[in-house]
């Protein structure tokens, strides 16, 4: 099990800066998800890591080792492609031992590891095809197998899911978390869903504009985000965020809406402790759907803000059912169970657990 | 044609490295030269005299240059009896080539059109029909070609061999326009459809205009292949009507009087100049036409 | 693709949903008649007693016999086969070379493209002529050597009867392998980068990625190339026209100039017609199965 080490890393690509100066440490055995919106260079970092682009400036360090001049055959990694890369004139079984046929390996070597990894990913039935009598499921698993079977310290994954259907992708997802469970090996893993960032990841780096925003487990990025470009990328449906003003008038509020018509949420002590003395601020709420319910729904306990507006929209999702309705012009959604639904242009009482609101600094983005 | 996105991988530096390079690059140019030392060997001969060529070599500069070679070949060198140089033929050549490219795209793009977007029933099969007079020798259609030409009065004519270039240059734009029309969205046409557009209307308003490339590379196309034949010209056509590669060929082939290679030389720079600049000025659309259905993808 | 219902009640939208049919059929009627109906015709000469003129009493398959008893046909053909082979073997070679070079990173790689595909857009009368310049007994090449110090040095191949054939291959190698070259880098260029990464990442070195890998992948335009070029090399007149005349003698007469100097200098339209015919059915059987797979291919 091998560590990474980025220190300081830059790409640029001509005068386009992709990578802007990339610290990040990923320890061994662990399963690190590279995770944001198209474009923001996480596939170049990946690359970078895999020695398929070379820096600009700054060191990779893998297991302790400086590889900024090695070669990507020297690395010791294997790497998932989106598209698979499979060998299109070759059989399941050389796509396999492909890079180990290259290094020299022994053939009884081979043959015990593709044995061994045929079984793990149940394609065994299929070693003698060709890729293009595969399913898009199928071909997944040869080019897992095809990166497993040499036994790196390193695995990296360019957005492997993304062709696949979403049942596949489930099951998929949920085969990779095994397999690292069982191997232990360190993963670096680009994803631009953040579903599967959750699910796999022991920590998400969220990147956005050749930056890494934040660093940290899944929860902290879901819980705790640093600002609000990571509170609106992780979540499904996103985050609501609420434009407003904060009032220190006998208590703290974030007062919202229109004129006349303000909503006035009332800050759990300890963040309103945090802003104290800044009456006034441009501050922006944010609210997950599932901590907008019906009123009544749940336990009553503290820190609880109940308000009444009509619905707009009613979108079941079978398990929620999303209630979207509108403050100051912006829609929002709240996350209530099926049988507290009412019809549209209905007034629904809605209650809001404010401990787990996020308070963010308009003017800044950054969370306070 | 693109480049890699691969060109980043890190690779091992090294002098081994910059050995294998220098091969590379060594071959390369060895065969830049295979390719130019023939048109150098063209040019440089049309600019000596005959006493030069003479006495000299294939490869050594011309030492006095004479522009004597290039006024004879275009204004008075022999092309069987008629001594007025390649001048006439070349204007031939133009009288032939454009209206035969215009008509024989034109028609092509609007029969790749009706064969895609509007699949009738036995579409294919016309298509396939059609596509294997792309393929044929045309040594097979030469003699009755050669009666039907004297039937219609258009033996030995310019005309008759425009007629000629036109009905062999459709099963090629035929099938050019058909590769490019099938990447077209139906879609698109179904819209018109709503909209209440024709058939010529969507042609001529929609199609047309999104098909700028195909036409682009389809004229080249034809302009170099009908500018550059020889075979229906020879056949078809009699001294005054030759166009310039019939009379090149016979500047070239005269066995009498002595041998002028400059002259020759400066003929056939002539003869290829035009194409010469159209594959220089539209390279990458000519490049589009070599490989236009042969490679996929 | 038919109009919808509604759309087509007026006797304008009836037109209009048979334009379709109406445009092309005049292209239809006249590949029927001006490929199909000629084929058919030449097909009918050639089993008739035609000489100078037609003749369109069917007279068995004596044109055929004749054409094949015909010494000069025998030396067309066996041109064909030595000129096929060196032909399209040296530009798959040197095809497939330069666009692997080409392909390895190469900065000015447009430019040398341009060198390489230039012969290309010459006609094939300026090719001849220029190598027939190049190649001149005398002044040409052998002047060359001999003033570079090689005395004994003779190169007489374009008016040698047993050499002339491999001139025309000089020549039409020279002028079509850029060609071949511009079909495989542009085969080279369609395989997916993520294979090219994957194989860097398995460690494999250039050699074993274009061996291994990309050159296996390359099937499909190496048929199409083989093919194109065949299509060059039976069809090929002009060069030989321009380069050597059929000369010495009837020495590098192909198929094609064969027919051609039958039909109109010696006007013996039977044996022209056979000759012709011949030609049409090579074509056909490497063509038809070729463009059998492609339709079918395309229409997947």
């Amino acid at each position: 099990m091998s560590d990474i080490r980025l220190d300081a890393i830059w790409k640029k690509f001509g005068a386009t800066e992709v990578i802007r100066g990339i610290d990040l440490t990923i320890d061994p055995g662990e399963f690190v998800v590279l995770v944001g919106p198209s474009g923001c260079g996480k596939s170049t970092l990946l690359n970078l890591i895999s020695g398929l682009e070379t820096l600009s400036s700054g060191n990779i360090f893998i297991g302790g080792r400086k590889v900024n001049d090695v070669p990507p055959r020297d690395r010791d990694i294997a790497m998932v492609f989106q598209s698979y890369a499979l060998y299109p004139t070759k059989s399941v079984r050389d796509n396999i031992t492909f890079g180990m046929s290259v290094r020299h390996i022994p053939r009884q070597v081979q043959d015990a590891a593709v044995a061994e990894f045929a079984g793990l990913l149940h394609i065994e039935d299929y070693l003698e095809r060709k890729p293009a009598q595969l399913s898009g499921g199928q071909r997944q698993r040869v080019a897992m197998g095809r990166a497993l079977v040499r036994k790196p310290d390193v695995f990296l994954f360019d957005e492997p899911l993304s062709n696949l259907d979403a049942k596949l992708r489930i099951e998929m997802r949920t085969e990779i978390k095994k397999l690292h469970q069982r191997l232990g090996k360190t993963v670096v893993y680009v994803t631009h869903d953040q579903i599967e960032a959750m699910t796999l990841a022991t920590r998400i780096a969220v990147m956005d504009a050749g930056h890494i925003r934040q660093f940290a487990d899944p929860f902290t990025v879901y819980d705790d985000p640093v600002d609000l470009f990571v509170a609106g990328f992780m979540g499904s449906p996103p985050m609501n965020m609420i434009e407003g003003k904060l009032r220190q008038d006998g208590g703290s509020f974030v007062e919202c809406g229109a004129p006349g018509a303000e909503l006035r949420f009332p800050l759990p002590e300890a963040m309103a402790r945090r802003v104290a003395g800044h009456d006034g601020l441009a501050v922006i709420l944010g609210l997950r759907p599932e901590t907008i319910f019906a009123a009544g729904s749940e336990l009553p306990g503290p820190d609880r803000y109940c308000f009444e507006l009509p619905v707009a929209v009613v979108e079941p999702t079978g398990p929620d059912t999303m209630i979207v309705f509108e403050i100051g012009g912006r829609d929002l959604i709240a996350r209530v169970r099926p049988q507290d639904a009412r019809p549209q242009g209905t007034r629904f009482r809605f209650e809001v657990e404010m401990r787990k609101a996020k308070l963010f600094d308009a003017a800044s983005g950054l969370r306070l | 044609m693109n480049r890699r996105q691969i060109d980043g991988i890190v690779r091992r530096g090294g002098p081994w490295q910059a050995v294998q390079r220098g091969v590379l690059f060594a071959v390369l140019a060895l065969f830049c030269a295979y390719y130019l030392v023939p048109l150098v060997v063209m040019i440089s001969t049309s600019f000596k005299s005959l006493d030069e060529i003479r006495l000299g070599t294939l490869t050594s500069l011309p030492q006095a240059v004479t522009f004597e070679a290039w006024a004879k070949a275009w204004g008075s060198a022999c092309v069987g009896v008629r001594c007025d140089g390649l001048q006439p033929y070349v204007w031939n050549s133009v009288m032939m080539v454009v209206p035969a490219v215009a008509l024989s795209t034109f028609l092509g793009a609007l029969n790749g059109y009706a064969l895609t977007k509007w699949r009738f029933r036995g579409a294919d099969v016309i298509f396939a029909l059609i596509l294997f007079g792309a393929f044929i020798p045309f040594q097979v259609i030469l003699l009755p070609m050669a009666r039907t030409l004297g039937v219609l009065g258009l033996a030995g004519t310019i005309p008759g061999l425009i007629m000629v270039h036109t009905i062999y240059g459709l099963a090629f734009t035929t099938l050019f326009f058909r590769n490019f029309f099938i990447g077209v969205s139906d879609g698109i046409v179904r819209a018109a459809q709503v909209d209440g557009a024709s058939f010529f209307g969507i042609f001529f308003r929609i199609i047309l205009p999104m098909s700028l490339p195909a036409i682009v590379v389809t004229l080249i196309w034809q302009f170099t292949q009908i500018w550059n034949d020889f075979l229906f010209g020879v056949a078809f056509t009699v001294g005054e009507s030759n166009p310039v590669t019939v009379a090149l060929n016979n500047v070239v082939n005269t066995s009498t009087g002595v041998k002028e290679y400059n002259v020759d030389m400066a003929a056939a720079i002539i003869a290829a100049l035009p194409t010469l600049a159209v594959y220089v000025l539209a390279g990458s659309y000519f490049v589009r036409g070599l490989s236009a259905g042969a490679v996929k993808g | 693709m038919a109009l919808p219902k509604a759309l087509s009640r007026s006797p304008w939208r009836s037109i209009d949903r048979w334009l379709p049919q109406i445009v092309v059929s005049p292209l239809f009627a006249v590949s029927l008649f001006f490929v199909y109906g000629f084929i058919a015709w030449t097909v009918y000469i050639s089993f008739t007693r035609s000489g100078v003129m037609p003749n369109y009493t069917l007279d068995g398959v004596g044109q055929y016999v004749r054409l094949w008893a015909t010494p000069r046909w025998q030396v067309a053909l066996r041109n064909l086969v030595t000129f096929s082979v060196l032909f399209i073997g040296l530009c798959l070679v040197i095809g497939i070379l330069l666009a692997v070079l080409l392909d390895q990173r190469i900065r000015i790689e447009g430019a040398i493209r341009t060198i390489y595909l230039y012969p290309m857009a010459l006609s094939f009368i300026v090719t001849g002529t220029v190598w027939k310049w190049i190649l001149n007994p005398g002044l040409g090449l052998e002047r060359v050597m001999h003033r570079a110090g090689f005395e004994s040095f003779t190169f007489d191949w374009l008016v040698n009867a047993d050499f002339a054939i491999y001139t025309v291959v000089i020549a039409g190698v020279w002028q079509s392998s850029g060609y071949a070259m511009a079909l495989f880098l542009a085969g080279l260029r369609s395989v997916d980068d993520e294979v090219l990464k994957a194989a860097a990442i398995d460690g494999a070195g250039p050699l074993r990625t274009y061996f291994g890998i990309v050159l296996p992948m390359m099937r499909p335009v190496f048929m199409s190339t083989v093919i194109i070029l065949a299509h060059l090399a039976i069809k090929s007149f002009d060069l030989v026209m321009a380069l050597t005349g059929g000369g010495p003698g009837y020495a590098t007469d192909m198929p094609a100039t064969f027919m051609y100097a039958y039909a109109f200098q010696r006007s013996e339209l039977g044996v022209a017609a056979a000759s012709a015919v011949m030609m049409l059915v090579t074509i056909i059987a490497i063509i038809v199965p070729y463009l059998y797979s492609e339709l079918r291919e395309g229409r997947r």
